[in-house]
């Protein structure tokens, strides 16, 4: 099992996705963004956290342009699964890969802390070891993730169970952070294929840390 | 060369919390006559051309394809 794991300038999460993909048995390698094609092992693709290009005009808005990024969308059309982390998670909304887009945090202010997250769908890959209502402990870092669709797009979403994950307390009652439509914190595509949150599960694999619910998210592109 | 100067702005209905903050702001210096605050971006090109036509064509492909969002985001281009 072979992760692969996209490094654009500003991208600060990279290292932690790493170890994490490791310590759950993957090998992985980091790809700079300036490469034209990604491994041909890859059997998932991470577009790690952080800040490309320094959020510079809109989050991940420069860093969709990259030249790797047609190698990650031909491979994500080819079937191949893509993970977006946070920034990445923005990459692929700027990039068409994802619906919807995500805004500045409604409060305006950057809110990095553990946050409860209620399990939406499990019918996919990613959150296969999960079930639907389940609660996971996961850190959230971010100034921009007030996730937006419109409501012809929302009505899709949940037509598709494209919804993976909302914040929620930890009865798994909405608590909504950041001001996102329905608490929505974790997409996919109608493929299923391509999947973005904007919590961190790379940081949540040690539970003398604060959580290793992370373990369980992970360990689902694993089984594949 | 034409100026091109590409105002970029949350949809009507996308809530601008940035704008919102301002207008609290506002209201609290006691400006009460405002209404609504709505922030955007200002990108100002410098366009190598004389065919003002040709440029606006350009530059809305500019905006479609990177300087908006228009998941989120209108925009307006004026020339000079």
């Amino acid at each position: 099992m072979k992760v692969s794991i996209l490094q654009f300038p500003g991208t600060n999460c990279e290292y932690d996705t790493q170890h994490a993909f490791e310590a759950l048995g993957a090998s992985t390698e980091i790809i700079w963004h300036k490469s034209e094609s990604i491994p041909s092992d890859t059997s998932l693709l991470v577009v790690a956290g952080g800040f490309s290009y320094g959020d510079y005009l809109r989050s991940g808005a420069i860093a969709q342009f990259s030249p790797v990024m047609k190698a990650v969308k031909d491979y994500a059309d080819r079937g191949g699964k893509v993970l977006g982390i946070c920034n990445g998670f923005q990459v692929l909304t700027e990039a068409g890969m994802l619906p919807g887009a995500l805004k500045r945090n409604e409060s305006l202010h950057f809110i990095s802390k553990h946050h409860t997250l209620k399990v939406e769908n499990s019918d996919n890959i990613f959150l296969e070891n999960l079930h639907n209502g389940d609660v996971v402990n996961i850190p959230i870092a971010h100034h921009d993730g007030n996730y937006f669709i419109d409501d012809a797009g929302l009505a899709k979403l949940k037509a598709n169970n494209q919804i993976l994950l909302t914040y929620s307390d930890a009865e798994g009652n909405v608590q909504n952070p950041n001001g996102s439509v329905d608490s929505i914190a974790g997409v996919c595509n109608k493929e299923k294929n391509v999947f973005g949150l904007m919590p961190h599960p790379e940081r949540a694999m040690e539970s003398i840390l604060g959580s290793d619910d992370g373990v369980k998210m992970l360990k689902g592109f694993l089984a594949s | 060369m034409i100026t091109a100067i590409v105002n970029v702005s949350l949809k009507a209905g996308v809530l601008d919390s940035q704008g919102k903050a301002v207008h609290h702001a506002l209201d609290s210096l006691h400006f009460k006559s405002v209404n609504d605050v709505r922030i955007g971006k200002q990108i100002v090109l410098k366009i190598e051309s004389d065919d003002k036509t040709e440029a606006m064509a350009e530059v809305e492909k500019m905006c479609e394809e990177i300087l908006a969002n228009t998941v989120i985001e209108d925009y307006a281009i004026e020339l000079i």
